[in-house]
């Protein structure tokens, strides 16, 4: 759970009196490879995605001719192209649409059976738990037909209803796997008390547990945000009739597609920078309980 | 405890087991029974042939050996890479400070750094697919890389990365490694978190320099953290796609040299219309990763060491 970031490191301290000795000398000639190769890797991220941005305010001719200079006004009509022809507005709120019921329905049953399966002692217990957990292993393009058959028989194919319940069910596995590991990690002092006072199980479930469950909570609500937001491939097959209703990943898909011929790069770029900006906010203002949250479940 | 136990039990789990089996078991097991008969996927008949389909995939030179190698490269690449990258990262910024008055820390910036690094995680595969695919474009594109060449007056591919035979799968791995290591490195720093100082502090006092304390130290410590790794990096390389999809000429191109084994079953089943050849290539990526999981966590096992 605990990510550990160490600020120390950069309250800079004075260095002890160096002596020449020949750890010393080692120690500093790693310490300038390191360090470059550090800042190599930071510039390797920084720079491609600073440039899209740069890029983004570029007109067609420019971004093909002068790749690595500026702009020379910068287009924020753009922006306008992409938020307005290139829907990413509406591809926006679409993507709320959804997820308002696919992440609050994928805590809830996650939750729910993650408590049971973790406090309760009942025969096939066990199973049911590496049925779900086992559920990280399967390929998904293996289940995509059967599940587009599957929705189309029950009318539930190109509609938001359907994508919310398959968005669920895909995020069980993990949920389910890190939510049990969490849940047994609780005190049972607490719930015994409470079952003591005359709490009914369900009771003991909303109102204590689960704000005792809060850190794992938001860890893998983040978790799912992140992970329902990216979702490419299951929109892709399950949501594809009609452009208009596509969620934020596959409407900038079908924006790269068309690009190719309407010849507008500048507005993909920027529509792609769009797509960035509230993930890249959510991640400067959370990073570490994205950190925490990303990586917690393969720690426990 | 004990009243209305099982009423409780059943009605917390009908609904998230229920969903979870129609929508991600049953059409699982769909998938295996689909792919022992020689459905279209369109019509509603079909014969069971057993395991032709499984037979004839491995006599398919168009795509689906080509798709094969290319999986089993970045299966041995993507892990390797990144979990030696990620190791180097994360032991530079919590250890490789080196003692300041006795205390072991990382070295300077090591916030910033880990900040930085883990950001292309959190990018839809979309995001990572047009910023790559722009950055190896071809100069009349503008691509990135091919400008910046150019600038130094250094040769660069004519098409671009991605259009070039020799350069695609490569490029295609890179963005891989690039969009993962951030999170190995956050996750062996948690994992490094929980080793205790004073072993390191131990090893400077016996005189250990920073590759020896890696090695002697910190690497046997962690040695769990990386098998774990290793297995989530290469069900990851398994179920390489998407990527693909996105960023190379004919999903897969030029002339299958970045073919992967889920674009070949995406191919198979929604461009030619042949769900059963497709879904038994799908079965067996199946047990590849089940393979891999199991190889990995029966060869890996080493001695538990308790600290």
């Amino acid at each position: 759970m605990a990510t550990q970031t160490p600020a120390k490191a950069e309250t800079a301290q004075p260095d002890p009196p160096r002596t020449p000795d020949a750890p010393r000398v080692e120690g500093r000639v790693m310490n300038v490879f390191s360090q470059a190769f550090l800042w190599l890797w930071a510039v390797m991220v920084i720079v491609p995605v600073a440039w899209i941005v740069l890029t983004s305010f570029k007109s067609a001719r420019e971004i093909a001719v002068d790749p690595l200079g500026l702009p020379e006004t910068p287009r924020w009509e753009n922006y306008v192209n992409a938020w307005t022809n290139g829907h990413i507005g509406g591809y926006f709120l679409n993507t709320l649409q959804v997820m308002v019921f696919s992440v609050f329905g994928t805590m809830l049953l996650g939750a729910m059976a993650a408590y049971v399966l973790a406090r309760y002692e009942f025969r096939g217990n066990r199973l049911l738990y590496f049925m779900f957990a086992g559920g990280m292993m399967f390929p998904v393009f293996l289940a995509l037909f059967p599940l587009f058959k599957t929705l189309q028989n029950v009318g539930l194919l190109n509609t938001y209803p359907g994508l919310v319940i398959v968005y669920i069910a895909y995020s069980l596995p993990f949920t389910v796997f890190f939510l049990t590991a969490f849940f047994r990690t609780l005190p049972t002092g607490v719930a015994e008390a409470a079952l003591i006072d005359g709490a009914g199980h369900y009771r003991l479930f909303f109102q204590v547990m689960l704000p005792m469950a809060k850190p794992g909570l938001i860890a893998i609500t983040i978790f799912n945000i992140i992970g329902q937001w990216n979702q490419f491939l299951l929109p892709l097959v399950l949501l594809s009739r009609n452009p208009e209703d596509a969620v934020i990943s596959q409407g900038l898909a079908n924006l790269a597609l068309r690009q190719g011929y309407e010849g507008d790069p500048g507005a993909l770029f920027a529509g792609t920078v769009l797509a960035m900006v509230p993930i890249f906010l959510a991640y400067v203002i959370f990073q570490r309980q994205i950190q925490a949250g990303l990586t917690a479940g393969a720690i426990k | 405890m004990r009243h209305g136990k099982y009423p409780f039990i059943l009605s917390f789990l009908a609904l998230p087991v229920g969903l979870y089996a129609w929508l991600v078991i049953l059409p699982f097991a769909q998938a295996f029974q689909i792919s022992l008969t020689d459905w279209s996927g369109s019509s509603n008949q079909f014969n069971y042939i057993g395991l032709d389909n499984y037979v004839n995939l491995f006599k398919d030179e168009n795509l689906v050996m080509p798709a094969i190698r290319h999986t089993a490269i970045i299966v041995v690449a993507l892990p390797v890479i990144t979990i030696a990258l990620g190791l180097f990262f994360a032991f530079m910024l919590n250890i490789g400070g080196r003692s300041r008055q006795g205390r072991i820390e990382g070295v300077r910036g090591a916030r910033f750094h880990k900040i930085v690094y883990f950001f292309p995680q959190v990018l839809s595969v979309a995001i990572v697919g047009i910023l790559w695919q722009q950055v190896y474009a071809p100069q009349n594109f503008g691509g990135l890389i091919t400008g910046t060449l150019d600038l130094f007056g250094l040769p660069a591919p004519v098409n671009g990365f991605l259009a070039d035979k020799r350069f695609v799968l490569v490029s295609v791995i890179a963005v891989l490694v690039w969009s993962s290591v951030g999170f190995y490195l956050v996750f062996f720093s948690s994992a490094m978190a929980s080793i205790p100082r004073d072993l390191y502090e131990a090893g400077i006092i016996d005189g250990a320099g920073r590759i020896q304390t890696f090695f002697k130290i910190t690497l046997p410590l962690l040695w769990d953290s990386v098998q774990t790794a290793w297995i989530y990096l290469s069900i990851v390389a398994l179920d390489v796609f998407v990527l693909v999809y996105m960023m190379t000429p004919d999903r897969g191109g030029p002339d299958s040299a970045s073919e992967v084994v889920g674009g070949v079953i995406w191919k198979y089943a929604f461009n030619n219309g042949e769900q059963a050849f497709a879904s038994a290539l799908g079965v067996v990526l199946f047990f590849a990763a089940l393979t891999l999981a199991v190889v990995s966590l029966r060869f890996g096992r080493r001695e538990q060491i308790e600290y």
